[in-house]
């Protein structure tokens, strides 16, 4: 066999290897896009009694608590950025912290120091590599969070922002994670998450908490208080919002990592397909060359012997 | 037939049980608080014990929930828990081998949760 033809056969079965990687990481991804979707799915009435609990607080009763209330001059704000901990996700991960890199240069305008915390090894490699260093970081569980991994990223937050600002504690608590819209959307976005905005991000659940809001006017018997309410509400509507944005986040990743491998699967095919025309291409040049040595070679023994007859 | 009232009884990460009731009492940080058709809007901070239900059809739905809220506005009540089962769900012999697990390692926060779970096992016997 010819090199040429050799090293064609070569990278032909290179690229079937990793084509079956891909295949399969894709269908891998495929079916846990469906059983994240699930998740996010069975956290929404959580999440969404919990807002309508805190919206009923925060509108029904005028008091003023830390975590509502705006500080005038915000100094320190802390920034979770999620990401995953795995690459071969497309621009998953590099989408996520490039949204909040583009919040961080914000807030740094607004004159305001920016504390980071990390969850996933991408983001967190991101920063060690820039020497930048991170508050806090989490990695390990991000292609399947629980509810008591939210609780472990949300306990040093809530911590930092009850905490005073002089001693090191944060005024605002921004969250960017990748939002799953459809199996072929995601958009990473930046929401604030404390002081409570009555308005989300989007325009349309703005106005659903809104109408809430004026719903839920009536008076609210407070059981023991208002306050000890509002106390223990928050930092659960807070691990609640940061367990949906993880599961929502898990949802993407996996979407995203099918989408990648799905190119790359069709990539691999299509370089199978052409490099397979060209180990035919040098098959053929090979046979014809072959040819024609054995038809030179036999007119010039034919030549050969027809002159030595004379 | 006494008036109902709506009631969806969340955990974090799922809907444990939802329907019409006529009564429910929890046990808030001040008491135990039993809610009927028609009362006043209510927010509370629930304490981790059993939660009773009373359905329409006059069954008792006990469940054992572990820190959360009791919310009531508009005739719809809701039960806000990071953990919630009902007591058909718990597994008894289990939930006292960790009660004896967490007592004899001191662990006061499994021991509470293993109780709760046998006392709404109980409850709802």
């Amino acid at each position: 066999m010819g090199a040429q033809l050799r090293v064609y056969k070569r990278r032909i079965r290179s690229v079937t290897a990793t084509k079956k990687i891909t295949k399969a990481m894709e269908m891998i991804a495929a079916s846990r896009v469906v059983k994240a979707q699930r998740k996010v799915a069975a956290s929404a009435p959580y999440a969404t009694e919990l807002t309508r609990a805190v919206t009923a607080v925060a509108t029904g009763a005028n008091n003023k608590h830390a975590l509502t209330t705006e500080v005038e001059n915000p100094t320190r704000a802390a920034v979770l950025l999620i990401t995953s901990d795995r690459g071969l996700a497309g621009g998953y991960s590099s989408n996520a912290i490039k949204a909040a890199e583009h919040l961080t240069t914000q807030l740094t305008n607004e004159r305001k120091h920016v504390d980071t915390y990390v969850v996933g090894r991408k983001g967190l490699a991101y920063y060690n590599f820039r020497d930048r260093g991170v508050s806090e970081s989490w990695t390990g569980f991000t292609d399947n969070p629980t509810y008591a991994d939210a609780k472990r990223v949300a306990a040093p937050l809530i911590e930092s922002i009850t905490r005073d600002t002089a001693d090191g504690g944060v005024d605002e608590l921004h969250i960017v994670f990748t939002e799953f819209v459809s199996m072929m959307t995601q958009t990473p976005v930046e929401q604030r998450m404390l002081p409570l905005t009555l308005a989300s991000s989007t325009a349309e659940e703005s106005a659903e908490v809104f109408k809430q809001g004026a719903e839920v006017r009536p008076l609210f018997e407070f059981e023991p208080s208002a306050e000890d309410v509002l106390d223990a509400l928050l930092p659960r509507y807070v691990e609640s919002r940061i367990y949906n944005a993880l599961l929502q986040a898990a949802a993407s990743e996996h979407a995203a990592r099918r989408r990648a491998m799905k190119s790359a699967t069709d990539n691999a095919g299509d370089l199978i397909h052409n490099l397979s025309r060209l180990a035919n291409a040098a098959r053929q040049a090979e046979i014809t060359q072959e040819i024609s040595e054995i038809v030179g070679g036999a007119s010039a023994l034919a030549d050969a012997t027809a002159g030595s007859d004379k | 037939m006494a008036a109902e009232l709506h009631v969806e009884l969340v955990a974090a990460d799922r809907n444990v049980w939802s329907g019409e009731a006529t009564l429910v009492v929890a046990r808030t940080t001040s008491g135990d608080i039993g809610v009927m058709a028609g009362h006043q809007p209510l927010l509370g901070v629930l304490e981790s014990g059993s939660v009773t239900i009373r359905t329409s059809s006059g069954e008792n739905v006990v469940a054992a929930v572990h820190g959360g809220f009791i919310s009531f506005a508009e005739n719809k009540l809701s039960l806000l828990a990071e953990i919630a089962e009902l007591a058909d769900e718990i597994d008894v012999d289990r939930a006292e081998r960790s009660l004896e697990r967490a007592k004899a390692e001191a662990d006061a926060a499994a021991e509470r949760r293993a109780e709760v779970r046998i006392r709404a096992v109980t409850a709802a016997r």
